[in-house]
Formats: C-alpha cells, sequence, structure tokens
C-alpha cells in the first residue's frame, strides 16, 4: 500500500473537511446541529451512508457506463438511505422523530454523490472505504462541533441560536476561525520547508 | 378545502416558513449562486419549475405507492422522478430556448441534487396536502427560495467592494449574512428572542 496516499486518504476528513473546507452539506449541517445527539446521530447515519455507497461505487466502477454514471450512483445512494431510514424507523424510533425529516435528505447530501464522482468512481475499494470512513467521520466531527457549540449558547440563554438564523451565524464564525488556524497551519509549514531547504515547496 | 387554507399556504411558504431561510434547505445553491443577480434570478425561476412538477407527480406517485403498500419506495421513487424531470427540461430547454440554456449552464444539472425539491416533495406527503395544495405549496417554495435567493446576491454584489477580513471572505460573511437574513424573516413569525 502507497503510505503516502494512505496517509492522504485518511487525513482527508480533516485537511478537506467537508463542512469547513470544501462547505457540501450545508443544509442537514444548520438544521439538526441544535444539540448533541441529533448532530451524531445525523452524522453518523451520512457516515454510514458515505462509507457503503463508496465501497459500492468502487467496487461498480468498471460495470457502470459513463453516461449514466450519475443516476446509477444515485440509485445506489437512495438505496442504503432507505435503509438508514428503515432501521431508525425500527429500532431508534425517537431519534427518528428528531432527525427522520433529513434522512431522506441525505440522497441529495452533496458530500455523498461529491465523493462518488470524485473518489470512489477511480479508486480501488480498500481507498474507497476509507476515504468513506475518513470524510463522514470528519463530517460528524464537525456537525457535533456546531451542535455543542450552539447547545452551550442555547443554554447560556442565547435562544436565537435555536432557529436557523443562529445556526447561519455559528456556522460562519466557526467557518471563520477554522479558515484562520488552517492558515496558521499552512504557514508553520511553509516556514519549516524553508528551513530545511524549501527545495519540498 | 378553502381559499383560507390556500392564502396560509402561500404566505407561510414565502415568508414566515421559507424553504431557505426557516427549513434550511437549499443552502449549497444559496451559497453557490448567489454571487451575481443574473445567474440567481435564473437559477431560482428553473427551480421553481422543477419544484412545482416534481412536487405534482410525487404527489401523483405517492398515491400509487401508497395504493401497492410499497411506500417505503418512497425515496427512490422520488429522486428518479427528479432526476428524469432535470433531465426532460435540459432536452427541452435546449431544444426550443437555448438563450435561457446557455445562461443556466451548469446549475441546470444541479438541480437535481437540490435538497429544496426532494424536500418539498417530501414535506407534501407529511403535511398530507391535497392536489391543489401541493400544487400552489411548490410553486409558492419556489417564489420563496428565488427571492432569498435574489435578497443574497444583491448583498454580496455590494459587498464586493468592502473590505473583508481574511478568514471571512467567501462563505463565512455569507453565512453570516444569510443569519442576519433569516433573522429579519424570523421578524414574520414574531418568536421571541
Amino acid at each position: 500500500m502507497d503510505m503516502k496516499k494512505f496517509k492522504e486518504t485518511a487525513l482527508g476528513g480533516v485537511l478537506n473537511n467537508p463542512v469547513f473546507v470544501l462547505v457540501l452539506g450545508m443544509c442537514p449541517t444548520i438544521g439538526m446541529s441544535t444539540n448533541v445527539t441529533n448532530a451524531l446521530g445525523l452524522g453518523l447515519a451520512t457516515a454510514f451512508v458515505l462509507v457503503f455507497s463508496n465501497v459500492f461505487i468502487s467496487l461498480l466502477r468498471r460495470v457502470i457506463p459513463d453516461k449514466v454514471r450519475l443516476p446509477s450512483y444515485i440509485i445506489i445512494i437512495a438505496t442504503f438511505v432507505t435503509l438508514v431510514k428503515m432501521f431508525l424507523e425500527k429500532f431508534l424510533p425517537s431519534l427518528n422523530v428528531a432527525i427522520g425529516r433529513f434522512i431522506p435528505l441525505i440522497v441529495v447530501n452533496c458530500i455523498i454523490l461529491g465523493r462518488a464522482e470524485a473518489f470512489a468512481s477511480k479508486n480501488s475499494v480498500g481507498y474507497a472505504a476509507l476515504d468513506g470512513l475518513s470524510m463522514g467521520l470528519g463530517f460528524t466531527c464537525s456537525l457535533v462541533i456546531l451542535g455543542g457549540v450552539r447547545m452551550l449558547l442555547i443554554m447560556a440563554g442565547f435562544e436565537v441560536f435555536k432557529t436557523a438564523a443562529g445556526g447561519f451565524i455559528t456556522l460562519g464564525l466557526l467557518m471563520a476561525l477554522f479558515n484562520y488556524l488552517l492558515g496558521i497551519y499552512r504557514n508553520s509549514r511553509k516556514a519549516k520547508l524553508l528551513l530545511n531547504g524549501g527545495d519540498a515547496l | 378545502m378553502s381559499i383560507a387554507s390556500i392564502i396560509t399556504i402561500v404566505i407561510s411558504a414565502i415568508l414566515t416558513d421559507n424553504i431557505v431561510l426557516s427549513k434550511t434547505l437549499g443552502i449549497c445553491p444559496l451559497l453557490g449562486t448567489s454571487k451575481k443577480t443574473d445567474s440567481a434570478v435564473g437559477m431560482g425561476l428553473a427551480v421553481t419549475f422543477v419544484i412545482t412538477v416534481s412536487s405534482v407527480v410525487c404527489y401523483g406517485l405517492f398515491k400509487l405507492l401508497d395504493f401497492w403498500n410499497i411506500t417505503y419506495l418512497q425515496t427512490i421513487v422520488f429522486i428518479l422522478v427528479i432526476a428524469s424531470l432535470v433531465q426532460l427540461l435540459d432536452i427541452v430547454l435546449k431544444r426550443f430556448s437555448p438563450t435561457l440554456y446557455n445562461s443556466l449552464g451548469i446549475y441546470l444539472a444541479l438541480i437535481t441534487t437540490n435538497c429544496t425539491v426532494l424536500g418539498s416533495a417530501n414535506m407534501v406527503i407529511d403535511y398530507g396536502y391535497n392536489l391543489l395544495e401541493t400544487f400552489v405549496f411548490g410553486f409558492f417554495t419556489g417564489i420563496g427560495f428565488t427571492m432569498v435567493l435574489i435578497l443574497m446576491s444583491g448583498i454580496r454584489e455590494k459587498l464586493n467592494r468592502t473590505h473583508i477580513p481574511k478568514p471571512f471572505a467567501g462563505f463565512p460573511i455569507a453565512l453570516i449574512i444569510a443569519g442576519i437574513l433569516a433573522m429579519a424573516f424570523g421578524g414574520f413569525t414574531g418568536f421571541a428572542f
């Protein structure tokens, strides 16, 4: 296994974080992050669909004709979403009441189709599964962080953070913070590389 | 079924329960296509058309699924309807109105993964609307979406000429603007802070 590619794929969830960097899948992020439980539930449901759709699309990548690839991907994704929906209805009815509205919408979550098109359709099964896991967990973590911040603010008495407006503003501020930290990280790496001779740049 | 219920649907779809600012659907196109007013208008109108037709078609198909007792296929059937509708729109526009087709460009294909479309098709089923209510709801949800897109694009065009701190440039500032807009729209519902 190529070590560099492995590391890059595994770190994809952080360095190419779906929410904060790629800005994909915003709707469930804002809609379902009023508390940590909902955020975790929806994040894990999305991660499950992402891993399995990535694996199946990667397995079928030589079978699916190029012209009908998008409809085929959507059907694969919709199948797994339906499975998640059935699972929640049967085993976690209370969570289903809270996040059920957003479960069918996982089908049109741009992260999943985006990873299918950009990664799973071009890579082997192992990497596709790893990418799905990394991206899925990256998405879940962002949702939980956002949910945690909003929950604290709501508990502190800022009722506005319960509404969509609060979601938009919290996410905007967190994204700016993430950009700021990522900027510092990139600058420090650049400085380190320059100290070591600078050829690697 | 009365005039009053239709008016309630119209007002809530556009103002009090706006699909973008209150139900938080369709945020990707809101961030992606609201940089210029022209593309915002084109995108909004195309989405309005697709939402209206797909809500009505999905409503009909759901009745069939319900009749055969296979409602678990709802998600798969709905997304297929939407994808084929967008494909149809693509073919029709290319043939009959190349100017509009060119101005919409890539946004046309992206309507399939716009969650407002699947979202409102599902909502129609959840709310138990009848055929006329479904049509009105779909159309005015689209109008509400278009209106928010135009409002955002107007603000963002002005924002281009101002100095924005670097970490806020691009998406973060757009999200904060959307938040402020959502608060303004919250005024229509009259929620308490």
